[in-house]
C-alpha cells in the first residue's frame, strides 16, 4: 500500500461528492419512510442534459441550469408518479417500486442515447491538477469540497432557521404527530423532494466534470455504494446518514487508491464486505447513539 | 384442508404442465422462451421460498444462482476442453467432470451451503439493513466471479457446458423447485417463518425463532436457487453478466407482479413476466401483426418490463394474486392469508 497525500485528498473528495448524494437520498427517507433507488438515474439524466448543452455549444450556465431543469422536474414527476401513490405501503415495496423505476429510467435513456453514450465536456478544464506543495490536486477535487461544504451549510440552514425546515424536521421524526400540529403533508414532502432534487443536479454537474462519458448506468454503481453508506451511517437521523455517505466515499476513494492495480479489482468486495461486517455489529447504524430502530424485530 | 392444500400444489403444477405441453407444440425458435420461462419459474420460487414466506426482501439470490451455475457449469465442461475455456482454473477442479444430473445437485448443494454460511450472520439483521446487506452479497459475488478466474471462466463466458436443459428437464426442475417450495411451506417451519412475516413480535412471543425460521428458509431457497442456477447454465452458454442487477430486476419483477405471498402468485408472475419478456424479444427481432410489420428498438423489453412492475406495485401492491394461493371451491376459503393487507402500523397519511 502506498498512501499518499493526494490518495487522501481524492478520498475526501469523493466522500465529499457522495455525502451530498446521502443527503438527497436521506432528506427523502425522513420524510416518506422510503429508500430511493432511483436517485442515481435522476442523477444520470441531469448528467445527460450537461452533455447534451455541452454537445450543442451552450455556455456553461446554459448547461447546467438545463441539468437543474430537468433533474428537478424528474424529482417532482417522480414524487407525484410513484412516491405518492405508495406513501402508506411497507419499505421493503417502496424500495422494489423505485428499483424498477429505476431500471425503467436507465433503459429508456439507454434507448434514447444509445450505448456509446455522449460526452459532457464544457467543464473538462476543472478536471485539470493543480499543484499544492508537492501535491496535485485536481481543480475539481476543491470544488467538490468547496460545494459540498456550501450545500451543507445552506441545508442546516434550512432545516434550522426557516419554517418548511422546522417541518421537514418534525415530519421526519413523527409524521402523524406533526401533521395533527398543522404541518402540510404534501407540501412538507415536495419540499424534501425539492431539496433533494437540486442535490442530485449538483452531484450530476461535479460527477460530469470527474466522468465526462455519460452512459445510461451513470451513477448506478455510486448510488447502490450510497445507499450502502447511508444504511451504514444510520437513517434514522439525516446527520448520521450523511457521514455515513461520507465515510463510504473516503473509504471507496482511499481503498481505489491505495490498493495495487491487481487487487483494487476486487474493491467492490472489500467494500461490502466491510458494509455487511460494520451492519452486524452496529444494525442501527455506525454514527447513531444507542441502538437504532433496525433492532426492532 | 388435506383437500385445500393439494390444490395449492396441483394449482402451479398444472400450469408449469400446461406450459410445457405447449412448449411441445411450437417450432423449436419459439421452444426456447417456454423453456426460459420454465427456468424462470424454477428460479422465482427458489426466491420466494425465503421472500415469500419471510416477507424480507432479498435482492442476493441471483448470486446464489450464480453459485449453482458456476458449479455445474467447471464440474460439467468436459475435461479436454477446460484448459481452452477456463486456462487458469485450480487443478483439481481441471480434471473434475461429473455427468448432468449429479452437477444438478451439486449445484444446489453449493448454492445452499453458500447461502447458509452468508445466512448465518446476514438473518440477524431486519428490515433495511438486510436488505442492503443481501445487495452487498450480490455485489461482491459478482466481483468473485467475474475476476477470480481460478473458479471458471471469469468474464468471458461458459461455453462448451452440455445443453442438457431442454424442455422435459426445464419442466422436470421447476416442478421439483414447486413441490419442494409446496412441502417446505406447509412443514412447520414455514408456518413458523409465515407467522413471524405476519407479526413477528406475537411468533415470538410463542416459542419461534425469527433468526432460526429465516436462516433455514435462506439455506433452502439458496439450494434452489443454485439448481435454478445449473439449470440455466445448461441452457445456453451464460456469463456472469447475465447473472447480474437485469436478473435481479427481473425475477423480482416476475415475484411481485404475480404477488410475493403465495406460490401460486410466484408461478403466475414468472409465467406472465416471461411471456411478455419472449414477446418483447421477439418484437424486437422484428414481427409482424394483421400484415402490419413492426421492429421494436432493441432494449424495448426492460422498459416495458420495469415499467409493468413499476405500475403493478403501485396499483396493485399485493400482487396479480393479492397473494391468495390457488384453490378451487368457494370464494372464503381463498383468505389464506392476509399480506396482501397494510401492516396496522403502517403510516396513513
Amino acid at each position: 500500500m502506498s498512501v499518499t497525500w493526494q490518495t487522501l485528498v481524492d478520498a475526501v473528495g469523493l466522500g465529499a461528492i457522495y455525502a451530498l448524494m446521502a443527503v438527497g437520498i436521506g432528506l427523502v427517507f425522513g420524510v416518506l419512510r422510503l429508500v430511493n433507488f432511483a436517485y442515481g438515474q435522476l442523477i444520470m439524466a441531469g448528467a445527460f442534459a450537461l452533455a447534451v448543452a455541452s454537445e450543442r455549444g451552450w455556455p456553461v450556465w446554459a448547461g447546467i441550469l438545463l441539468c437543474f431543469g430537468v433533474v428537478i422536474a424528474l424529482s417532482l414527476v417522480m414524487e407525484w408518479v410513484v412516491f405518492r401513490p405508495l406513501r402508506t405501503e411497507r419499505p421493503a415495496v417502496m424500495l422494489v417500486a423505485t428499483f424498477a423505476v429505476a431500471f425503467l429510467m436507465q433503459s429508456v435513456a439507454l434507448l434514447w442515447f444509445g450505448a456509446l453514450g455522449k460526452t459532457a465536456a464544457s467543464l473538462a478544464y476543472l478536471n485539470l491538477p493543480i499543484a499544492i506543495g508537492h501535491v496535485d490536486i485536481r481543480k475539481i477535487t476543491i470544488v467538490a469540497i468547496a460545494v459540498a461544504a456550501l450545500c451543507l451549510l445552506a441545508l442546516v440552514l434550512l432545516l434550522g432557521r426557516t419554517n418548511v425546515g422546522l417541518h421537514m424536521r418534525a415530519a421526519a421524526m413523527d409524521f402523524r404527530t406533526a401533521r395533527s400540529l398543522g404541518v402540510r403533508a404534501n407540501r412538507v414532502i415536495t419540499a424534501a423532494v425539492l431539496v433533494s432534487g437540486a442535490l442530485a443536479a449538483v452531484v450530476a454537474v461535479m460527477l460530469t466534470v470527474q466522468n465526462p462519458l455519460v452512459n445510461s448506468d451513470f451513477a448506478l454503481r455510486d448510488t447502490i455504494i450510497v445507499l450502502a453508506g447511508v444504511v451504514v451511517g444510520g437513517m434514522s437521523k439525516l446527520s448520521s446518514a450523511t457521514l455515513g455517505g461520507f465515510a463510504i466515499g473516503f473509504v471507496s476513494g482511499f481503498l481505489g487508491g491505495a490498493l495495487p492495480t491487481n487487487q483494487s479489482q476486487y474493491l467492490p468486495s472489500f467494500l461490502f464486505g466491510l458494509v455487511i461486517l460494520v451492519l452486524l455489529i452496529r444494525p442501527g447504524g455506525l454514527f447513531t447513539r444507542g441502538r437504532g430502530q433496525a433492532e426492532r424485530v | 384442508m388435506r383437500e385445500r392444500a393439494v390444490w395449492q400444489l396441483l394449482g402451479p403444477a398444472l400450469l408449469v404442465a400446461l406450459a410445457a405441453a405447449l412448449g411441445t407444440a411450437v417450432s423449436s425458435a419459439i421452444q426456447v422462451y417456454f423453456i426460459n420461462a420454465l427456468v424462470a419459474i424454477a428460479m422465482v420460487g427458489a426466491i420466494y421460498v425465503f421472500v415469500g414466506n419471510s416477507g424480507v426482501l432479498s435482492f442476493g439470490h441471483i448470486s446464489f444462482v450464480a453459485i449453482g451455475a458456476w458449479t455445474a457449469g467447471v464440474l460439467s465442461v468436459p475435461p479436454d476442453e477446460k484448459s481452452g475455456i477456463m486456462p487458469n482454473l485450480f487443478p483439481f477442479l481441471l480434471h473434475a467432470s461429473v455427468g448432468n444430473l449429479p452437477s444438478l445437485l451439486l449445484a444446489a448443494a453449493a448454492g445452499g451451503v453458500f447461502a447458509l454460511i452468508v445466512g448465518l450472520p446476514l438473518m440477524r439483521l431486519s428490515g433495511l439493513a438486510a436488505s442492503i446487506a443481501t445487495f452487498g452479497v450480490l455485489e461482491i459475488t459478482h466481483n468473485l466471479l467475474y475476476f477470480y478466474d481460478r473458479i471458471g471462466p471469469g468474464s468471458s463466458a461458459f461455453s462448451s457446458v452440455p445443453e442438457t436443459t431442454g424442455l422435459l428437464q426445464a419442466a422436470l426442475g421447476a416442478l421439483a423447485v414447486v413441490g419442494v417450495a409446496f412441502l417446505y411451506q406447509h412443514s412447520r417451519f414455514g408456518r413458523m417463518l409465515r407467522a413471524t412475516r405476519e407479526d413477528p413480535a406475537a411468533a415470538q412471543a410463542v416459542g419461534v425463532s425469527v433468526y432460526r425460521q429465516r436462516l433455514l428458509a435462506f439455506a433452502l431457497s439458496g439450494a434452489l436457487a443454485g439448481f435454478a442456477g445449473a439449470l440455466f447454465i445448461h441452457l445456453l452458454p451464460l456469463t456472469i453478466q447475465d447473472m447480474y442487477l437485469p436478473l435481479t430486476l427481473l425475477t423480482l419483477a416476475m415475484l411481485v407482479v404475480g404477488g410475493s405471498a403465495s406460490l401460486w402468485g410466484a408461478v403466475i408472475g414468472a409465467l406472465a413476466v416471461s411471456g411478455l419478456d419472449s414477446l418483447l424479444a421477439v418484437a424486437e427481432g422484428g414481427m409482424a401483426i394483421g400484415g402490419w410489420q413492426f421492429v421494436l428498438p432493441s432494449g424495448t423489453r426492460i422498459v416495458v418490463v420495469s415499467a409493468v412492475m413499476a405500475l403493478v406495485l403501485i396499483v396493485r401492491p399485493s400482487g396479480l394474486t393479492g397473494g391468495r394461493e390457488f384453490s378451487l371451491g368457494s370464494r372464503s376459503s381463498r383468505k389464506s392469508n392476509g399480506s396482501g393487507e397494510k401492516r396496522p402500523g403502517s403510516r396513513g397519511h
